[in-house]
């Protein structure tokens, strides 16, 4: 695409800029920054991302995937501040989900062990895991304060602690599985995903396309699964104390 | 090791429960097999803590709960949930079958029961064998308070604990629970340790009595001969107080 094209569409926002101006909205200054802002960011992205490209050692292409689930984890940690150790939890969950996905896809010649494969596949898996994580911690204190009362019912008539939260986790993988679940349902009827469009612009077959995207859609889905379940059955048990008491933490005001 | 000639079964000492303030206060009591203890108190007096330190559904912060002469906390804290059996105020049902209700405490322990027993146990509670398959969503407060008590019979408990099981129903149908729970303990001979904030209901069962207020033990003994007897005045106190202010006051 030429430079020209480019400032063309950017004609696109002035022109919203512009009826803004016209109609009062007061939101020109608002769109000029953040079209700016959006400029920039992706100007400094495209240069680190060409430096980030060029590395062939794979263990530093481990280090730099090790520390988007760092960050992931952290983020996602923050929606389970009354689960114990909720930071660790994200952050296994995250990971566990990127290695596997990232093994299977390898060891299934689908992808190479190269910058230009892991770092844009890895910030996919690792973003949907991220949010997979947050959706698990996140539903799961909800569950867990809502159903306060029939857990401590099924305690009392000598249930395990994962005999009492089989509900809760069921209900919390349940909810954080749906993106993805109806993601897949009406990929091709609703909406084509970003991958296959971007693959059919560059010129690619669309079966070649359609093939890409099923391998990046089971991907997201074997990641945000393996996430969702690793959180769920790591965080319930943080919520029970060893003599098989739900923390205080979780009412049903949560 | 006895109470009146009976064999001791469970044995409270000195506990103490802190949590935003003092919940418990050194309780102490004991309970013989086979016996009804009803525990009397007003609102926030520590009933329903002493009931799920029982349990462990909490845990005390001093003194010792002793099960047949063992400290409960040697016990596997199932096995121990099982023998001590709680049902508390407003039960907790899954939303399924009544069978399905029924049935949970032994699924819980890997053991299926069969539609002989589950319908006997519902007919130990006054439930005819047609509730089986009904939907828990479907029934009475009273019912629901029958299927719970159902589902704690059916771990074959040792001990009973029950929380204000009458306190959401209307009159007619609290009676009919005291009814069934004097008879159920007839048949089964089942320790009870009964939570009630009613005089009148403590009356009724006209059984040994403790009384509890502000997480301490006010009185023991028979409610009767607690109300008639002069010797406490701050027993006395208690009982005009708590009969002005309405909180005791029967239904």
């Amino acid at each position: 695409m030429a430079s020209e094209s480019l400032l063309m569409s950017y004609g696109l926002v002035v022109g919203a800029i512009l009826i803004s101006l016209l109609n009062q909205l007061k939101m020109e200054r608002e769109m000029f920054s953040s079209s700016l802002r959006a400029t920039v960011q992706l100007i400094v992205m495209g240069f680190v991302l060409e430096a980030i490209l060029a590395i062939e050692e794979p263990l530093y292409l481990f280090l730099i995937l090790l520390s988007m689930c760092v960050v992931a984890g952290a983020i996602s940690g923050k929606r389970g501040k009354e689960i114990p150790h909720s930071y660790w939890i994200a952050f296994a969950g995250i990971f566990l989900g990127s290695v596997v996905t990232f093994g299977v896809l390898y060891a299934a010649g689908v992808i190479q062990p190269e910058a230009q494969y892991a770092i844009p596949l890895g910030g996919m898996i690792i973003g949907n895991s991220m949010k997979a994580s947050s959706l698990s911690l996140n539903r799961l204190i909800g569950e867990l304060g809502h159903q306060r009362a029939r857990i401590e019912t099924l305690l009392a008539l000598g249930a395990s602690s994962r005999q009492a939260a089989l509900n809760a986790v069921r209900q919390a993988v349940g909810a954080a599985m749906i993106p993805t679940v109806d993601t897949m349902k009406t990929v091709g009827l609703v909406h084509f995903p970003g991958i296959m469009t971007g693959f059919i612009i560059a010129g690619g077959s669309p079966m070649t396309a359609v093939k890409f995207q099923l391998a990046i859609m089971y991907m997201v889905a074997g990641a945000t699964g393996i996430t969702c379940l690793t959180v769920t059955l790591l965080a319930y048990r943080q919520c029970f104390t060893c003599d098989l008491q739900l923390i205080k933490k979780f009412s049903p005001t949560h | 090791m006895f109470i009146g000639g009976c064999l001791k079964m469970l044995t409270v000492a000195n506990i103490s429960l802190v949590k935003e303030k003092h919940i418990l206060k050194n309780v102490s009591f004991e309970l013989a097999r086979g016996e009804i203890l009803v525990l009397l108190g007003p609102s926030g007096a520590g009933k329903t803590s002493l009931l799920r330190c029982l349990n462990r559904l909490d845990s005390l912060d001093s003194g010792n709960v002793f099960l047949d002469g063992t400290d409960t906390r040697a016990f596997p804290i199932t096995e121990l949930r099982r023998r001590i059996g709680l049902i508390f105020q407003a039960p907790a049902l899954i939303p399924d079958t009544v069978k399905k209700n029924v049935c949970v405490g032994p699924r819980l322990a890997g053991k299926n029961i069969s539609d002989e027993v589950c319908q006997s146990l519902l007919s130990r509670v006054g439930l005819e064998s047609e509730y089986c398959g009904r939907n828990v969503e479907t029934l009475s407060l009273g019912e629901r308070q029958r299927v719970a008590l159902a589902q704690v019979l059916a771990n074959e408990p040792d001990i009973l604990l029950l929380d204000e099981p009458t306190s959401a129903l209307d009159p007619t149908a609290i009676l009919v629970v005291e009814t069934l729970i004097q008879s159920l303990h007839n048949k089964l001979n089942t320790a009870m340790v009964l939570v009630t904030h009613n005089l009148e209901q403590a009356k009724r069962f006209n059984a040994r009595t403790l009384v509890l207020a502000d997480g301490e033990v006010l009185a023991e003994g028979n409610i009767r001969k607690l109300m008639e007897s002069n010797a406490n005045p701050k027993l006395i106190q208690f009982f005009e107080g708590r009969m002005e202010s309405n909180e005791l006051k029967g239904s």
